[in-house]
């Protein structure tokens, strides 16, 4: 170590170099100066965003697209604050990242000094760990301990408050310490044998088997062996919106997503599968439908590295603790072919009986833009979305055929993401064409964030799905509460196109007519000099099918649009 | 979800914590999202000073409290945690009562205090203060027989929980 003294910011970013971070999204302000001019000479690159929230999400975009935690950096109070959302969207998917808050000086911590925020207490509700810096000495043994944290076992989002007088303050201490984590046993991740032979047993029993594949099965990087166990056993694998690319769309065992506005097929294969074995999903209510019914006379099997999740939301027959790909690579040693022909018979006649769908006629529908977009990129880009109609619809029609290709906000469900969450993305595999889907009520939260894509020249190409309404909410309350709209009416939305030009390198799109699609997404990927907007003008209210309503068991699920007269009880599930 | 039992059975619960700061909230924070009381909560140093003890006791479903036994466990801080209500494991608790007694009622207090192995710690012309301790329950029915008299104040520290034997609390 070189001699020269350094302060507590600098020891900081010296660690996280030492960490391997490339960037850091965030924004500055007082309480966060001396970490911010020690960023000055760290081959650490800043991206300064235009709003804290997008400095979140783009490092939860960075984060799912790569695999490696996202780093965000702001200064305290407001600023802190309004990292809140993100840290929530990061929380509730499992999505690793620190996020590092400039602190009012320790003497003053609890006067209502001047941006002083108790972020420790904040948002201790949705984090995975967090720290309020006592001395500078124990910026590197945090920093460390909180990158231990983030990534292993079930990953989430760890906050470290830094008052400004230890990040201004002297350094003396040791830049490699030990961490001192004596409770933190990242989750086992070998399972118990016993449990994965009476699990074998059970699927060999099995005639009507479906495996289920969630957000852990990506976070594990399970899905050769998710692949190989499925094609072994010929057992069809349905996935939850986070766990699209778990299992290739497009491989003929794959019924795609289930749930609310998951395939008619995956949900027909679940009320009448004899097995269900849930691969690192959490068994979501959006998947569940009415909690006691749910797949009620199949043999259940939940694998999930972190047990608390165990009979939260349904009981099971055998729960497996262990790391996906762990558990499958064991499973596929005891596991042969089943009988499952009559099965994937059955299957096929779902599919060919309940396809996903969408009349061409009438208006620009968002189904055939990506439907559309679907057959060009063929999979090979990664797509994020915003939160509402246009969300589900990309779920549906985008096929995800790889890991860590599709973004989405799915427990949050925070609009807002899309944008920001693409450029994260970008940033971190600057190789694969990014695209975000986006609704105009979505895209208007956090559209400041194109100045951060302008400027970096980051080619992120988005469809603004444009129908001038709150399209998901304006969708329930037209089947659920007798078409009374209320708060839900975007008329008099910017023109999305003009206002992308209005940003240097902004190249702004209008898509209105059907025949007009694979030009205009033409045009878009060959845009790559900065970020690109599509607006996308598409009829105002068409409805998502299929749907379950919320609470709702399975077998409830309208396949499409109800009759006019058919009144709909409201629903009873959460949201 | 699965709450479908009504029964709301008194919990003793114990957790081995690292002692860091923060970490009394969080776990505070799991039983208040669930909807559980914390009835009593004892912390104290453990032998080893890096980590502490508490003893929570709480009400409520048993599926409730094994939800939130595993997320306690889950914690960063946390080393571990465990519900020792149906074991047989040691329960204790100490209370201070204050009564204002005459001259006359001495003698009755007194008595009392002898059956359940009270000691009187402070006496004064008017009133008296006695300690009792043991399990909950013989607490409760020496607390019964006081009431008699003019309970003025009541402290009771809340219950600690050790398990019997080489198993581990
Ligand atoms: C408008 C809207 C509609 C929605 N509709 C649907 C829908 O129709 N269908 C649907 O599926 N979702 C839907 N969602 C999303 C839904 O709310 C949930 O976010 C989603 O179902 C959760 O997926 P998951 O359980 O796979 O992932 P997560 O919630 O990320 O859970 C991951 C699980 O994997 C475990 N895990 C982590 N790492 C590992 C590992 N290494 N090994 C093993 N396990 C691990 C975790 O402990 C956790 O239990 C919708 C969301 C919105 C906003
Ligand atoms: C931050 C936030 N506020 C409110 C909601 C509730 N919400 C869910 S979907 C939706 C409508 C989204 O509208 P838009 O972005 O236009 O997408 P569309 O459904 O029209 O495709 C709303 C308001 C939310 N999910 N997130
Ligand atoms: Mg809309």
């Amino acid at each position: 170590m070189s001699e020269k003294t350094m302060t507590g910011a600098e020891a900081l970013v010296r660690c996280l170099e030492n960490e391997g971070v490339e960037y850091i999204f965030g924004l500055s302000g007082g309480a966060a100066l001396p970490i911010f001019d020690a960023i000055v000479e760290s081959k650490i690159k800043l991206i300064l965003v235009r709003h804290e929230q997008g400095a979140t999400h783009m490092a939860d975009g960075y984060a799912r697209a790569t695999g490696k935690p996202g780093v965000v950096l702001v200064t305290s109070g407001p600023g802190a604050t309004n990292t809140i959302t993100g840290i929530l969207t990061a929380h509730m998917d499992s999505v690793p990242m620190i996020v590092l808050t400039g602190q009012t000086i320790s003497p003053m911590l609890g006067k209502d000094a001047f941006q002083e925020a108790d972020v420790f207490g904040l948002t201790m509700p949705v984090v995975k760990h967090s720290y309020l810096i006592k001395s500078t000495e124990s910026i590197p043994r945090v920093l460390r301990e909180a990158m231990h944290i983030t990534s292993s076992g079930r990953p989430g989002p760890v906050l470290i408050d830094v008052p400004k007088d230890f990040s201004a303050g002297e350094f003396a201490g040791d830049l490699y310490p030990e961490m001192d984590l004596p409770g933190f046993s990242p989750d086992s991740v070998e399972p118990d044998q016993t449990i994965v032979r009476q699990i074998a047993e059970a699927l060999s029993k099995s005639r009507k088997p479906v495996i289920l594949a969630g957000h852990g099965a990506l976070i594990s990087g399970a899905e050769d062996v998710l692949r190989q166990l499925a094609e072994k056993m010929q057992a069809p694998v349905t996935n939850t919106l986070l766990g699209k690319g778990a299992f290739p769309e497009s491989h003929p065992l794959s019924l795609g997503m289930l749930g609310m506005h998951g395939t008619a097929y995956a949900n027909k294969a679940l009320v009448d599968c004899d097995l269900v074995m849930s691969v690192g999903s959490r068994f979501d209510d959006r998947i569940i439908g009415k909690a006691p019914l749910f797949c009620r006379d199949a043999v259940r099997i939940h694998i999930d590295i972190d047990p608390s999740e165990f009979g939260r939301m349904i009981q099971c027959d055998h729960y497996c603790q262990g790391d996906a790909k762990i558990v499958l690579e064991r499973l596929l040693e005891h596991v042969g072919e089943l009988n499952t022909k009559k099965w994937l018979t059955t299957l096929d006649g779902y599919k060919r009986r309940y396809p996903l769908t969408y009349k061409k006629r009438g208006g620009l529908k968002m189904q055939q833009i990506l439907d559309t977009l679907n057959t060009m990129t063929g999979g090979d880009a990664i797509m994020v979305t915003d939160v509402g109609q246009h969300q589900m619809w990309a779920a549906q029609f985008c096929r995800t055929e790889k890991p860590n290709t599709w973004l989405s906000s799915g427990g949050a469900g925070t609009m807002g993401y899309g944008l920001p969450a693409g450029i994260g993305a970008a940033f971190g595999k600057p190789k694969s064409p990014v695209w975000v889907i986006a609704g105009d009520g979505g895209f208007q939260m956090t559209m400041c964030e194109l100045a951060t894509a302008a400027i970096n020249k980051i080619p992120v190409k988005v469809i603004v799905m444009n129908n001038r309404y709150l399209g998901m909410v304006r969708q329930w309350q037209t089947m659920f509460y007798d078409d009374r709209k209320s708060g839900v009416d975007l008329e008099g939305n910017p023109d999305f196109a003009k206002l992308t030009e209005a940003f240097p390198g902004g190249k702004g799109f209008t898509l209105k007519r059907a025949g007009d699609i694979r030009k205009v997404l033409e045009k878009a990927m060959a845009y790559n000099d900065g970020p690109c907007v599509i607006n996308a003008i598409v009829e105002k209210t068409d409805n998502v099918f299929p749907m379950i309503p919320a609470g709702a068991p399975l077998e409830e699920m309208l396949i499409s649009e109800p009759k006019s007269n058919q009144k709909l009880e409201k629903p009873t599930g959460s949201t | 979800m699965s709450e479908t039992s009504t029964n709301m059975a008194i919990h003793t619960i114990s957790v081995y914590v690292a002692n860091k700061p923060g970490v009394l909230a969080r776990i505070a924070q799991i039983f208040a999202r669930r909807g559980f009381n914390i009835d009593s909560l004892v912390v104290s140093p453990s032998s080893d000073g890096r980590y502490s003890r508490m003893t929570i006791a709480s009400q409520g479903s048993a599926e409730g409290l094994e939800q939130i036994i595993l997320q306690v466990s889950k914690l960063v801080d946390v080393m571990h945690c465990m519900d020792h209500s149906t074991g047989d494991a040691i329960v204790r608790e100490m209370a201070l009562a204050k009564l204002r007694v005459t001259f006359e009622q001495r003698t009755e207090v007194l008595q009392i205090c002898e059956h359940f192995g009270c000691k009187t710690v402070d006496l004064t012309p008017t009133a008296m203060t006695v300690m009792v301790t043991g399990p909950s329950e013989k607490l409760d029915a020496c607390l019964a027989m006081l009431r008699q008299f003019e309970l003025v104040e009541l402290v009771r520290t809340g219950k600690v929980v050790m398990a019997r034997g080489d198993e581990v609390t």
